[in-house]
C-alpha cells in the first residue's frame, strides 16, 4: 500500500512539473512580447519596457519559471495587470462559487446515475432498461449550456421558481444555494446520463462472470448477486469515468457560468483573455490542470480502497 | 429412494434443443460420472438441476431432488435450495471467486444467506470448512483474497463454500480440468473423500474418461443432449453397449502408428504410416541442440528497498533432438516450458547457454532463412488465426521467411490436401471451420515451407478425444512422409506416452529426467516423474476393450 | 437493420446532407441581414424563422452544420492519425520505456481538458475555428491511443500473433497487418463517439467565444447570440439546440448500432 501510494504521489508530482512547464511555455515563451501583447499595438515603447520589467520579463526564462513555481507554492500567483490585485485573491473569490457548483453537480450526477444504472442492469433487456437507456441517450446528446438556457426559460422566467442569474454571495447560504441549483442540474444531467450507461454496461459485464454464478449457486438471490458482488466490481470502471467526468464538469461549469451570469472562474478567465491579462490566464489554467491531476490521484486512491489486489501488492 | 432423479428432462434455448429426454438417477452417497465431449449437454444438465439455466430456456420433464420437484419452483424457493441442499463446483477456479471479497467472507456468505447465523458465527464455521478442505489456519487466514491463492487453492475455497451447509447433493462440473496433474489428483481425492464422509451424492462432470474410471460408481455417457448409455463404471468400460461409448473409449486410448487397419486413414495412406516412434536414427548429427539454456526473470522488489528476487524460468537446460525424432517435453504450468519454447523458436533471447538448429545459432537476430527450419502449432484452435484474412493467406504466412514462390497458391492447395482439407477451403474465412479443422489448418501452415522441426505446443490438448485421435494420426502420417522432427510439448502424460519415442520431464526450470519414453513410463527414476505418473488418472489396463473394430 | 441504427443513420445523414448542400445552396444567404424582418417565427419563407438581425435561421443552421461537422471530423482525424500509431507502438513494446513514455504522455494530455487547451491557444494566438479543431484534436489523441493500445494488447497475447513472429515478421509489420485490421471496429465505434463529442465541444467553445468567429456560421455562436433574445423569441435558441441534439444523438445511435453490428462475438458465429 505504501509503495502504491508512493508511486502515485511521485507521478502526481511529475505530472504537475511537466504540466506547469507546458503552460509556462505556451503563455510566456511563444513568439511575441507578452508585454506588448497585453498592452496592444499602440502602446508607447517605454510603457512596454516598464511592464516587461514589472513582469520580470527581462530575466532568463529558467529563472522566471522558477520564480513562478516557487511563488505559486507560497500562494503568490502574481499581480493581475487589469485588476491590480493579487491573482490569488481574485481566484479565491471566484473559486468560492465555481468549486461548490462543480461539487454539487458531481454529487447530483452520482445520485442520479447510481440508481439508474443499477435499475437498468437489473431489468436488462426489458422495458425499464430500454426507457432508462433511451433517456440517457438523449441526455448525452444535450449540450449542457443549451439545457441550462431551457431551464432558465422554464423555471426562472416562466415559473419564477429560481433566480435566472447573478450571485448574492454566501452571506445567506440558502440564497447562494438557490442560485446554484439550476446550473448544477444543467451540468449534472448529461453527466449522469454518461455515468449511468457506463455503470450499466460494467454491471452487465460483471453479472456475466463466473463468480456471479458461484454466488447464485450458493443461494444468493439476483438482487444480492447484483448489490453485494457485481456492484463493487463494477465500481472500478465506473470510478475511472467519474474521475474523468470531473474535468468535463469543470469545463462545463466554466461554460455554464455564462448562461447564469455567475461571477466564477469562467467569467474571470474569459475576461482575462479579452483583456489579455495573461498572468490571470496562466494561473487559472494551472489551477484547473492541478485540479484534474489531483482528482486523478484521488481516483487512484479510491481504486486501492476498492481493490485488494492493489492494496496488498503495492 | 434416489436422491436426485431426472425424468425426461428436455431443454430448448432460442429454438435449439440443448437437452432431450435426459433421465438419470443418483442415490445418496453415490458418485455418478457424467461424461461426454464438448457441447454434449453435460453442464446444461447440471445447471438445470440447480435452476440456473440461461434466461429464456424452455424446460420440460422433471427434476426431483430428495423427492421434491425442482422445476417450476419459485425463485425464492430455489434460492433456499441452492447452497443448502445442492452445492456446485465449477471449472475455472481463477474466476469462480469474487476478487474483491476475502475467502472467509465468501464461505461465510453461504451460511449467512441461508439465515442460520450472524457474521462471527458464520466466520467460525467458515474456518472449520476451510480447514476441512486443507486450507488450515495459520497459513490460510480468513482474510486472504483469491488473488493470493494458487488455482488449486482457489478450487479448495470453491469446494469449501459448496459444502459449507453439508448439502445432500454436490455437483462438480469439470472441477480439475484447469488444474495441473498433481493438483488434480489432490482435488479429486478431496472431493471423493468429502462425498464419502458426508454421505453426499456426487455428480462428477468431466470429459476425461480416466478420471471417472478411478472415481465413479456409475457412469452416464452423453452425446448431443442425450444420454446414450448408463452403466456401473467397470461394466461400461469393459463392455460398452452404445457404439458411441465404444468410439470414445478407443479414441481415449488411441496410439497412432499402432493402428492395424486404422479406420481414420484410408487404404493408400496406411502404407506411409510406419511406427512414428521408430523413425529416428541416433547416429545422425542432431537437428536441434540446446546447451545449458538459462533464462532468469527479475521479479518486482518485495519492498521498496529490498533487492529484486529472481525466477529462474529456464535453468541450465540441455538436450538434443535428432532429425525425424519425436521428442516429448512434459511439465506442469510454470515449469518453464513456454519460456523454453520461445527461445527454441528464436523469439526470445537467452541469458546463458546456446541453442543451435542445424548449422545456425538460434536467437532473436537469426536470419529469416534459418528460421524456416522450425515452425509451430499452438494449442488454441480459436486464437491461432487472424479472423480477417482468408485461409490461403493465413496458410501462406510462413513464406515470409523464404520469399513467396510464384506458385504459392498451388502450394497452399497442396498443403490443404495433405492435412485432409479441400483446396477450395483456401478462399474461406477461419470462423467457418471447426476446432479440429482449425488444428489441421495450423498444421498446414507449419508444413508449407517444409521445416525440419515442428513444435507442437499442446497442439491436441483443446480437442475432444475423437478429433484428437484423428489429428494425432495425421501428424504420424506427415512425419513418416516428410521425415519431420516433432517437439511435442504437453502436460498430458498419456498423449506423450502414445506418440513420442523419447521424453524430457521438466520441473522448476530444469530437466529432471531424460530418456526413452517407454523406460520413463515403466521405470521412472526421478521422484517428480514418479509423482506425476502416480497422479495421472488412468483407465485400468484390463478394462479397455480390444482394438477389434465393433463392426 | 435495427431501428436505433437506422434512426442514427438517418439523423447523421441529414446533418451531413445539410452541411454538403450548404456549399451550393441555402434558402437565403446565411449572412444577409434584414433588420425589418427580425425575430420572425417559423413561416413558409423562413422555415425556422429569423434572428435579431433578420438572418434566416434555417440557412445559418445549414452553414453551421458545415462548421460543426468539419471541426469535429478534422479533430477525429488528428486524434486517430496521431493517437492510433502511438497506441499501437505502445502495445507492440508493452512494458518497455517507450510504452511508459507514451502512456505517461497520454496521462499528461488528459490533464488538459479541451476547453483548457482552447483557452491556452486562444490566449496566445487569438480565437478561431482552427483553434477549436486543434484543441479538440489534441484532446482526442490520448483517447484513441488508449483504445488502440487496449485493443492491441489483448490481441498480442493471441497465438496468431506468435505465429506471425515465428514467420519472421517484425513488430511494426505485425501491428499494421494483423493488429490494425482487428481493432478497426473499435476505432470506428470510438470515432463516431469522438465525432459526436467533437460537435458538442465545438458548440461549447463557440458559445464562449473561443471557436468560430464571425462571419463563419456556427451553432454554438448562434446560441450565444440567442441568449439575450430567449424570452422574446424562444425559437432563436430552440432550433440551433435541436440541431446539436439531433446530430449528436444520431451519431451516438450510429456508433452503438455499429458496435453491435460489427461485434465479432455476434458476427463470428458459424454460418
Amino acid at each position: 500500500m505504501a509503495r502504491y501510494l508512493l508511486i502515485r504521489l511521485m507521478s502526481l508530482g511529475a505530472a504537475l512539473v511537466v504540466a506547469s512547464g507546458v503552460i509556462f511555455l505556451m503563455i510566456e515563451v511563444t513568439p511575441g512580447d507578452p508585454a506588448r501583447f497585453m498592452l496592444g499595438m499602440n502602446a508607447a515603447p517605454e510603457t512596454v519596457a516598464a511592464l516587461s520589467a514589472q513582469l520580470g520579463l527581462d530575466r532568463p526564462v529558467g529563472l522566471r519559471y522558477l520564480d513562478w513555481i516557487t511563488g505559486m507554492l507560497r500562494g503568490d500567483f502574481g499581480l493581475s495587470y487589469t485588476y491590480k490585485v493579487p491573482v490569488a485573491e481574485l481566484v479565491a473569490d471566484r473559486l468560492a462559487l465555481s468549486a461548490p457548483l462543480a461539487a454539487l453537480a458531481l454529487a447530483l450526477s452520482t445520485l442520479i446515475a447510481l440508481p439508474a444504472g443499477l435499475y437498468a442492469a437489473a431489468r436488462r433487456g426489458r422495458v425499464g432498461d430500454s426507457a432508462v437507456m433511451g433517456l440517457s441517450q438523449l441526455g448525452i446528446a444535450v449540450p449542457n449550456f443549451w439545457f441550462a438556457m431551457l431551464l432558465v426559460l422554464v423555471f426562472a422566467l416562466h415559473w419564477r421558481l429560481f433566480p435566472a442569474g447573478g450571485f448574492p454571495g454566501w452571506a445567506d447560504p440558502g440564497a447562494g444555494l438557490r442560485v446554484l441549483i439550476l446550473p448544477a442540474v444543467a451540468l449534472a444531467l448529461p453527466q449522469a446520463a454518461i455515468l449511468a450507461r457506463v455503470l450499466r454496461s460494467a454491471l452487465i459485464e460483471e453479472l456475466g462472470r463466473d463468480y456471479i454464478r458461484t454466488a447464485r449457486a450458493k443461494g444468493a438471490s439476483r438482487g444480492r448477486a447484483l448489490l453485494r458482488h457485481a456492484l463493487r466490481n463494477a465500481l472500478i470502471p465506473a470510478l475511472t469515468i467519474l474521475g474523468m467526468q470531473f474535468s468535463f464538469l469543470l469545463a462545463g461549469a466554466i461554460i455554464i457560468e455564462n448562461v447564469f451570469y455567475l461571477p466564477g472562474l469562467g467569467r474571470l478567465i474569459f475576461q482575462a483573455i479579452t483583456q489579455r491579462d495573461l498572468i490571470v490566464v496562466e494561473s487559472v489554467v494551472m489551477l484547473l490542470v492541478f485540479a484534474v491531476i489531483a482528482v486523478t490521484f484521488l481516483t487512484d486512491l479510491a481504486y486501492a480502497a476498492v481493490d485488494p489486489r492493489l492494496r496488498r501488492r503495492g | 429412494m434416489s436422491l436426485l432423479a431426472l425424468d425426461r428432462l428436455s431443454v430448448t434455448l432460442q429454438g435449439r434443443t440443448i437437452l432431450s429426454e435426459v433421465s438419470l438417477s443418483l442415490a445418496p452417497g453415490e458418485i455418478l460420472g457424467l461424461v461426454g465431449e464438448s457441447g454434449s449437454g453435460k453442464s446444461m444438465t447440471a445447471l438445470a438441476v440447480m435452476g440456473l439455466l440461461p434466461e429464456g430456456a424452455r424446460v420440460t420433464g422433471s427434476v426431483r431432488l430428495d423427492g421434491r420437484e425442482v422445476l417450476g419452483l419459485p425463485e425464492a424457493a430455489l434460492n433456499r435450495l441452492r447452497g443448502a441442499e445442492a452445492g456446485m463446483i465449477f471449472q475455472e477456479p481463477m474466476t469462480a471467486l469474487n476478487p474483491l471479497m476475502s475467502i472467509g467472507d465468501q464461505v461465510a456468505e453461504v451460511l449467512r444467506i441461508h439465515g442460520r447465523m450472524g457474521r462471527a458465527a458464520a466466520l467460525e464455521v467458515a474456518r472449520e470448512r476451510l480447514d476441512r478442505v486443507g486450507l488450515t489456519a495459520p497459513r490460510f487466514p480468513l482474510s486472504l483474497y483469491p488473488h493470493e491463492l494458487s488455482g488449486g487453492q482457489r478450487q479448495r475455497v470453491a469446494i469449501a463454500l459448496a459444502i459449507a451447509l453439508r448439502p445432500k447433493l454436490l455437483i462438480a462440473d469439470e472441477p480439475t480440468t484447469a488444474l495441473d496433474v498433481t493438483t488434480q489428483a489432490e482435488v479429486l481425492r478431496l472431493i471423493a473423500g468429502l462425498a464419502r464422509d458426508e454421505g453426499m451424492g456426487l455428480m462428477l462432470i468431466t470429459h476425461d474418461l480416466a478420471v471417472v474410471a478411478g472415481m465413479a460408481d456409475r457412469v452416464a455417457v452423453m452425446q448431443g443432449g442425450r444420454i446414450v448409455e448408463t452403466a456401473p463404471t467397470e461394466a461400461l468400460f469393459r463392455a460398452p453397449r452404445a457404439p458411441y461409448t465404444h468410439d470414445l473409449l478407443r479414441a481415449a486410448t488411441h496410439r497412432p502408428g499402432r493402428v492395424s487397419q486404422g479406420e481414420y486413414l484410408n487404404q493408400e495412406e496406411t502404407h506411409a504410416v510406419s511406427s512414428w516412434q521408430k523413425y529416428s536414427k541416433s547416429d545422425d548429427a542432431p537437428l536441434l541442440t540446446v546447451e545449458n539454456a538459462t533464462r532468469i526473470y527479475r521479479l518486482p522488489r518485495p519492498s521498496a528497498f529490498a533487492p529484486h528476487s529472481e525466477l529462474r524460468a529456464v535453468d541450465g537446460v540441455s538436450f538434443t533432438l535428432q532429425p525425424g525424432e519425436s521428442l516429448g517435453l512434459v511439465g506442469e504450468s510454470g515449469c518453464g516450458k513456454s519460456t523454453l519454447t520461445g527461445a527454441i523458436l528464436g523469439l526470445d533471447a537467452l541469458q546463458g547457454g546456446a541453442i543451435r538448429l542445424g548449422n545456425h545459432a538460434v536467437g532473436p537476430k537469426m536470419p529469416r532463412a534459418a528460421r524456416a527450419d522450425v515452425q509451430i502449432v499452438f494449442q488454441d484452435p480459436y486464437g491461432s488465426f487472424n479472423p480477417r484474412q482468408r485461409v490461403e493467406r493465413l496458410v501462406a504466412e510462413p513464406f515470409h521467411l523464404t520469399g513467396r514462390p510464384a506458385d504459392w497458391r498451388a502450394r497452399v492447395a497442396e498443403a490443404l490436401r495433405e492435412v485432409g482439407l479441400d483446396p477450395a477451403d483456401g478462399r474461406r474465412f477461419i470462423h467457418e471451420f471447426s476446432g479440429g479443422q482449425r488444428q489441421r489448418l495450423a498444421i498446414a501452415r507449419a508444413l508449407i515451407i517444409r521445416p525440419k522441426l515442428i513444435v507442437l505446443d499442446e497442439a491436441v490438448s483443446a480437442l475432444d478425444v475423437r478429433v484428437r485421435a484423428q489429428v494425432l494420426d495425421l501428424l504420424a502420417e506427415l512425419q513418416a512422409r516428410h521425415g519431420l522432427a516433432y517437439l511435442f510439448i504437453s502436460h498430458d502424460l498419456s498423449v506423450v506416452h502414445a506418440v513420442t519415442s523419447r521424453c524430457l520431464i521438466m520441473q522448476a526450470g530444469r530437466i529432471v529426467e531424460d530418456g526413452p519414453t517407454e523406460a520413463i513410463f515403466t521405470n521412472p527414476r526421478h521422484d517428480y516423474t514418479r509423482r506425476l505418473l502416480a497422479a495421472t488418472p488412468r483407465i485400468p489396463a484390463g478394462w479397455i476393450p480390444k482394438e477389434e473394430p465393433a463392426s | 437493420m435495427r431501428p436505433a441504427l437506422a434512426l442514427g443513420a438517418v439523423l447523421s445523414g441529414v446533418a451531413l446532407a445539410a452541411a454538403l448542400v450548404s456549399f451550393v445552396w441555402t434558402p437565403w444567404d446565411p449572412g444577409a441581414m434584414a433588420i425589418s424582418a427580425r425575430l420572425q417565427g417559423p413561416s413558409l419563407a423562413h422555415w425556422a424563422g429569423t434572428d435579431h438581425f433578420g438572418r434566416d435561421i434555417a440557412s445559418m443552421l445549414m452553414a453551421g452544420a458545415r462548421t460543426s461537422l468539419a471541426v469535429a471530423l478534422v479533430a477525429v482525424g488528428i486524434g486517430m492519425g496521431v493517437g492510433v500509431p502511438l497506441g499501437l507502438t505502445a502495445a507492440a513494446h508493452r512494458g518497455s520505456w517507450l510504452d511508459e513514455l507514451i502512456m505517461r504522455g497520454n496521462d499528461l494530455i488528459f490533464a488538459f481538458p479541451a476547453l483548457v487547451i482552447a483557452i491556452l491557444i486562444t490566449a496566445t494566438f487569438g480565437p478561431s475555428a482552427t483553434n477549436a479543431i486543434l484543441a479538440i484534436g489534441i484532446f482526442n489523441i490520448p483517447v484513441f491511443a488508449r483504445v488502440a493500445r487496449a485493443g492491441a494488447l489483448s490481441l498480442w497475447t493471441l497465438d496468431f500473433i506468435r505465429a506471425a513472429r515465428v514467420a519472421g515478421k517484425g513488430r511494426a509489420r505485425i501491428s499494421a497487418e494483423h493488429i490494425l485490421p482487428n481493432i478497426a471496429n473499435l476505432l470506428i465505434v470510438q470515432g463516431t463517439i469522438q465525432f459526436s463529442l467533437g460537435i458538442l465541444a465545438e458548440a461549447g467553445l463557440s458559445y464562449v467565444g473561443l471557436g468560430a468567429q464571425p462571419p463563419t456560421a456556427s451553432w454554438g455562436r448562434m446560441l450565444a447570440e440567442a441568449q439575450t433574445m430567449v424570452t422574446l423569441a424562444p425559437h432563436v435558441a430552440l432550433f440551433p439546440g435541436m440541431a446539436i441534439v439531433l446530430s449528436v444523438l444520431g451519431l451516438n445511435l450510429l456508433g452503438d448500432g455499429l458496435r453491435d453490428a460489427l461485434d465479432p462475438r455476434l458476427r463470428g458465429r458459424v454460418t
